[in-house]
């Protein structure tokens, strides 16, 4: 996989974005990475547990001269709870990259897009690098590129539900009008899922539950590893053209039993 | 743990709980009496970031509400 893709200022070969969450253990997340060949992976801001301060951190199970850490503004539900938490994640991690989340609804976990505006027109001047989870609506997508985002993240189906690209049409269009990388974030269920949007032409997909959720997560990392570089050489390959009609593929002339006029 | 410089004490809001420390303990030593470890951590007094240069001047006063935070695992919401 030769083709490349930019972020940030910074040049990424697996369009296989993964987050930490819901793994069993440090280490399980460590090797599910590791199977998925991610280079950019999630990570989330919290509150340090007080009762127990000095207990080991996942950071220690990411080699972070190999993988980059984009940490997420995951559980804001305001702009100005996302724009803190993306500030804290600056000065914690020494990195500029923020996958901004604004959440509007508990039950659906969907964006919330007037928060979500606000919050990227902030944070993009106080020079930060906003990747934002954004519903799969192409004007808002649009809004979000003419602010600076480097890349916008339209959602696939709902945050770990599994359902796989729910709108392809809307993806069709966000993808047609956009003039930074298009990354499909949340709700990829299984390989088809990743492999359908990059075929689209997204230039990664960002998941976590579909991996860490599977009953074996290291081996569901490597089937989405290989779903998105199968995509990917599918997508520069370039597919055919859908006709209602068959299309023989063997030669018409020479078959057995027809006369020869 | 951390020597009393002062006696007069003052409440603070630590990650949510209240906690009396001495009123001129700065964030370093705040960090120290909780045994808060490691380079990858934040700190944010009432919305606003303590960047980590200031942590040795930076002293704690009556109702702040101080924020340490770090990295942990997680994808979205």
């Amino acid at each position: 996989m030769s083709s490349t893709y930019e972020l940030g200022g910074r040049t990424f070969t697996s369009r296989l974005i993964v987050g930490t969450g819901k793994y069993s253990s440090f280490e399980e997340t460590r090797r599910a990475i590791e199977e998925s060949g991610a280079e950019i992976v999630t990570v989330a801001i919290r509150r340090i547990s007080l009762n127990d301060p000095g207990k080991e951190s996942l950071l220690d199970y990411i080699d972070r001269d190999r993988i980059t850490l984009l940490p997420n503004t995951a559980g804001c539900y305001t702009a100005e709870e996302a724009i803190l938490t993306s500030r804290l994640a600056r000065e914690a991690l020494g990195t500029d990259l923020i996958k901004l989340e604004v959440i509007g609804d508990e039950k659906t976990l969907f964006p919330d897009n007037e928060g979500l505006l606000r919050a990227t027109k902030t944070l993009v001047d106080e020079g930060f690098v906003v990747l934002p989870y954004t519903n799969d609506d192409p004007i808002t997508c649009k809004k979000l590129e003419e602010m600076g985002c480097p890349a916008v993240m339209p959602l696939a189906a709902p945050i770990g539900s599994g359902l796989g690209l729910q709108n392809p049409y809307n993806l069709q269009i966000i993808l047609e009008q956009a003039h930074v990388p298009v990354i499909v974030d949340a709700g990829v269920g299984t390989a088809s899922d990743a492999a359908i949007a990059i075929e689209m032409g997204a230039t990664a997909v960002l998941m976590n539950t579909g991996i860490a959720g599977a009953k074996d997560p290291l081996k569901m990392a490597r089937a989405m590893r290989l779903a998105v570089e199968a995509g990917r050489l599918a997508y520069e390959a370039g597919r055919i053209p859908k006709k209602l009609y068959a299309s023989a593929s063997s030669p018409l002339e020479g078959v057995i039993g027809a006369s020869n006029s | 743990m951390c020597a009393v410089k002062s006696e007069r004490k003052i409440t603070v809001s630590v990650n949510g709980e209240e906690r009396r420390v001495v009123s001129d303990l700065s964030v370093e030593e705040l960090l120290d009496l909780l045994g808060v470890k490691g380079s990858s951590v934040a700190v944010a007094r009432n919305q606003a970031i303590i960047p980590r240069s200031d942590y040795s001047s930076a002293t704690l006063e009556e109702g702040d509400q101080i924020e340490i935070i770090h990295a942990v695992g997680g994808g979205a919401s």
